[in-house]
């Protein structure tokens, strides 16, 4: 059983906020091993970020029974992020997440979810990942 | 020094990054981005799911990539827009030294407006763990 087609187009409602705090930065930044000296007081984050919020939001879409997604045979292939602003402390980032994309590669499926990261009303960060859906081995 | 876009020509290659990746990172990775996955921490659990060991979160190497970039140009937030293709894993033995992956980025295309296009490659071994990664950046004029 794939996916479900009619779920192209569908958009989540929003997550819940997320305050970004020079604490969240610090230990990703440390996490990643970056020692840019402009990370040093935790006033802004990393490019990659924001993937600790749209990661979140596209879970709950994953979960979605409407989706009919296997959980179990996901990988995520891409990711690609496009910045209107850096995200810095102090902001409180909701997601609004959606599906762009499905669509059979073989046997497997991909799919494209669009993952919107607002601080307030204000569009910081696009953020778009792609995942493969392995089908049942032959 | 700050890169300016009049000190950057096609070709030109970026200063390269040798990063180890560690059992010790990949906890630090989940707890600070919450992708908790066994598969990324547990050694029996990744063997269960076919792998060959302890893979490193796609998402760390895509973090680390990005550094060659920041690195040189020193300003993060000049990064507009980032993508990868997460290729294959990087696999983490349980060992002090861990898994050693060479970053590299090279001037692919200057744009019209004045913003430049770096592609990036990420090697472990002989296995490239990123592909159509590359990055957009805006220099100072």
């Amino acid at each position: 059983m794939g996916m479900n087609h009619d779920m192209i187009g569908h958009v989540y409602p929003p997550s819940k906020p997320y305050l970004v705090t020079s604490e969240n930065i610090s230990a990703f930044v440390k996490a990643l091993g970056d020692t840019n000296p402009a990370y040093a007081d935790g006033t802004v984050a990393p490019p990659t970020f924001p993937i600790v919020v749209t990661m979140n939001a596209m879970d709950t879409a994953f979960h979605d029974p409407a989706l009919q997604l296997d959980y179990s045979r996901l990988v995520h292939s891409d990711q690609k992020f496009e910045y209107l602003r850096p995200i810095r402390v102090g902001d409180e980032l909701t997601v609004a997440a959606s599906v762009e994309e499905i669509k059979p590669l073989g046997t497997n499926e991909i799919a494209t979810f669009k993952t919107d990261v607002f601080s307030g009303d204000e569009l910081v960060v696009t953020g778009w990942s792609k995942i493969v859906v392995r089908g049942p081995e032959a | 020094m700050t890169i300016k876009l009049s000190d950057v020509s096609i070709g030109m290659e970026l200063p390269a990054l040798d990063l180890a990746f560690t059992r010790a990172d990949l906890i630090a990775y989940a707890n600070a981005s919450g992708d908790q996955n066994p598969i990324h921490q547990d050694e029996e659990f990744a063997k269960s799911v076919g792998l060959p060991d302890v893979i490193a979160h796609g998402m760390l190497t895509m973090g680390r990539a990005i550094q060659v970039v920041t690195n040189w140009v020193g300003d993060p937030t000049a990064v507009i827009d980032y993508s990868v293709r997460m290729t294959r894993p990087v696999i983490v033995p349980n060992t002090a030294e861990g898994s050693v992956v060479s970053f590299t980025g090279k001037v692919a295309q200057i744009n019209d407006d004045g913003t430049v296009q770096i592609d990036l490659g990420a090697v472990f071994g002989e296995t490239k763990v990123l592909g159509l990664a590359k990055a957009t950046v805006r220099l100072a004029q």
